[in-house]
């Protein structure tokens, strides 16, 4: 591992030295477990265990109810019932894995915001962000696949409405629907490819996770004060930081075990509260649901799709200027898709030399602005399409926008940035009573 | 920020079943049943007394083709006695495709499906609908006491009434405040189109009207008692492990509550000579 000086693993035995030098996993994985980490890490840095958590609880309960499950559009709903009355403990796990999928976006959204608010994502942590976004990315695809397996009433319309979306780009976009569905309409070959890339994904996002991991090791971990690590001596390093095994493996555990208290709470008294009861209907291609809501973790992406409708002026002006070719409904999905692209190129679009929202007294309330529109666009997500969550929706969506857009760029040139400690030891010390200019130990 | 997120979340998890909500207008009622609440358990003679009126009332047009008739036996259901099962069971004619013939069911076989094309499968009826979304529309209800299924049912099937003045005489199937996802005459409706009347028109006729059947346990079989106990049967067919789940999720709440408060004074003890230096110092 490149970056903070520390002390590495040296073999002692023989029997070490002899794998070390055709091997050195041990190495690798004292260096990864030893880490020196930024000892004024907050609370907020307590999501990425949750997330790793979360990811090995979906691939353990997956796999168990993969086991179960049977792929195919007359037996889909039953095999799920099976699961849920006839496997030993099948319930729980289904419960599990279900409500997993809350945990794990609960978890990122925090996480994100976490980065968003201390500047994680920039120089020199770029590459991370972007590893991250596409790990997100890739939840959210595996998340919907994962939610079209049961064959109920939402898996079903929601796969039509899903799929819909990349019909609605120009020339092609038929053609790209029948692709994604491998037929013209939603039936047995979308059911048995979601299956198949609902069990891949997993997997793929894993190896990106490792590589998420690789890459914030490289450069060191950002802190609340967005001030790096000494790296002059081993010595100044030591002074920052603490390694990553013990400190911030137990507090790291800690914070996850009293998230689980809650997640246990939810899946044993209230498990079917965050889904649709519509999805206890098995599909029935002849009769829609009233309202199609997606799940809840994209209901604000969907306000978002939703909210530029054709008698808004930037998609009028849209649909002149390529004549004709940028409709509502492609705007829509072009907005949609921006909306996480802009999350992605912060790192470009934030002009500010200071990394921590905590030193720039502008940017807080921004990014505190920020939070509520995501909130707010999540409602109206789950409304109906119709004043006054319409207005709202679009409100919601031009903010999103301009933050990104327009006042991450600006705010670098017109904030006066407060003052940020000089190192890492003297926040910490701030935080906890010791003056900072008394020598240390 | 740690207190902003947190509230995002608890927000979006309110606002995640306010979507559940179905259209038009109708009165659900906020029954109370023995299974509502983390603590909540099935009432054992309830649900067999609903099972008697699924028996005798609804298993003429619906079925139930998800449960299995051994399962009344299961703990945390019916519990019916295992000899009683098999004589219920008899009773029943199932189609056996290996005999190519019709012959008497055993435990082991599931209960027949709707005999009546129109009339929907009842295994899930109850977790297929959302019920009281209260009060004042925020969910709570949902939150504490589950999502209300079985409030739903009670309330249709208490819900019939003569069908109002401003509908037609001879409109298509039978008033009910409760149900939203009928029929409804445009004459019921205002300039906007907004409906003046709670509720649709159903297919279903009344099924039960209060004394439709007689309870071996002397229990009052008024309307509103009946549709209770149907109702709460058919919680259980829809949800047979609830009693299983409730156990296992408050084991799981303590343990791990105990855990987080073992892995706190770790922590603690972990990080005090690193943040209390100077204190050790003096």
């Amino acid at each position: 591992m490149a970056g903070i000086p520390h002390d590495h693993y040296e073999p002692k035995t023989r029997g070490e030295k002899w794998l070390h030098s055709r091997l050195p996993v041990i190495g690798l994985l004292y260096d990864t477990l030893m880490i020196p980490t930024p000892k004024n890490l907050n609370w907020m840095w307590i999501w990425g265990i949750v997330l790793t958590f979360t990811l090995a609880l979906q691939i353990v309960t997956g796999i168990i109810l993969v086991m179960h499950y049977t792929p195919h559009v007359d037996l889909a709903f039953s095999s799920v019932e099976h699961i849920m009355r006839d496997v030993n403990g099948g319930h729980m796990i289904r419960y599990f894995h279900m409500n997993g999928a809350s945990l794990f976006f609960v978890a990122v959204y925090a996480h994100i915001f976490r980065g968003l608010y201390y500047g994680s994502y920039k120089a020199p942590r770029e590459v991370t962000w972007i590893i991250g976004m596409l790990i997100y990315l890739l939840m959210m695809a595996t998340g919907f696949l994962g939610y079209v397996l049961p064959w109920g009433q939402m898996s079903f319309h929601g796969t039509a409405v899903i799929t819909g979306l990349f019909g609605a780009v120009p020339f092609i976009g038929d053609e790209i629907q029948t692709w994604l569905l491998g037929a013209s309409a939603v039936g047995q070959p979308a059911l048995n490819r979601f299956f198949s890339l609902h069990y891949l994904l997993p997997f793929i996002i894993a190896g990106l996770v490792m590589v998420h991991i690789w890459a914030f090791h490289s450069t060191g971990n950002n802190n609340p004060t967005g001030v790096e690590v000494r790296r002059t001596s081993k010595e100044d390093a030591a002074k920052d930081t603490l390694p990553f095994w013990p400190y911030f493996v137990i507090k790291d555990l800690f914070a996850l075990a009293v998230i689980l208290v809650v997640f246990m709470a939810i899946v044993g008294f209230m498990p079917n509260y965050l889904g649709h009861p519509d999805n206890y209907i098995p599909a029935n291609p002849l009769a829609t649901p009233s309202h199609i809501v997606p799940e809840w973790y994209f209901l604000p992406f969907y306000a978002i799709l939703r909210a530029f409708t054709s008698d808004v002026w930037v998609v009028m002006f849209a649909n002149w200027i390529s004549f004709g070719i940028i409709d509502a409904k492609f705007f829509g999905v072009l907005a949609m898709f921006g909306a996480i692209i802009v999350i992605a190129l912060a790192p470009w679009l934030d002009t500010s030399s200071v990394r921590s929202g905590r030193y720039r007294p502008m940017f807080k309330w921004w990014f505190a602005l920020l939070v509520v529109d995501f909130v707010v666009l999540m409602w109206c997500g789950a409304m109906p399409a119709e004043p006054p969550y319409s207005i709202i929706s679009l409100i919601g969506a031009a903010y999103w926008f301009a933050y990104f857009l327009v006042i991450l760029p600006l705010l670098g040139v017109i904030e006066k940035p407060t003052a940020a400690p000089a190192t890492i030891e003297d926040d910490f010390n701030a935080h906890y009573g010791k003056s900072s200019n008394k020598p240390a130990e | 920020m740690l207190r902003k997120l947190t509230l995002s979340a608890a927000v979006a998890l309110g606002l995640a079943a306010s979507g559940a909500q179905a259209a038009g207008d109708a009165h659900v009622e906020d029954f109370a049943f023995s299974f509502e609440g983390p603590f909540g358990s099935f009432d054992q003679m309830q649900l067999q007394r609903g099972l008697q009126i699924y028996t005798e009332v609804c298993s003429a047009c619906h079925g139930l083709k998800h449960v299995r008739i051994g399962t009344l036996a299961d703990e945390g259901g019916p519990a019916l006695p295992e000899d009683q099962v098999r004589a219920y069971a008899e009773r029943i004619e199932v189609f056996d495709a290996a005999l190519d013939d019709y012959r008497a069911a055993t435990p082991a076989d599931k209960f027949p499906a709707s005999g009546l094309a129109e009339a929907p499968d009842l295994s899930l009826m109850a977790k297929a609908r959302a019920g009281f979304h209260g009060p004042y529309g925020t969910g709570l209800s949902q939150l504490f006491n589950g999502m209300g299924g079985a409030e739903y049912i009670a309330s249709v099937l208490t819900g019939y009434a003569d069908a109002p003045d401003c509908a037609p005489a001879d409109f298509d199937g039978h008033y009910n405040t409760a149900f939203a996802a009928g029929g409804f005459p445009d004459s019921c409706k205002d300039e906007p189109g907004h409906h003046m009347v709670p509720g649709s028109w159903i297919g279903m006729g009344q099924p039960l009207y209060g004394d439709d059947v007689e309870y071996a346990d002397g229990h009052d079989t008024d309307l509103h008692h009946e549709a209770q106990d149907v109702a709460a049967f058919l919680m259980w067919t829809a949800e047979p492990k609830m009693m299983a789940r409730k156990t296992a999720g408050l084991t799981g709440v303590i343990m791990l509550t105990i855990l987080s408060v073992l892995l706190y004074l770790t922590n603690k003890r972990l990080w005090a000579p690193h943040k209390a230096a100077t204190k050790r110092e003096d």
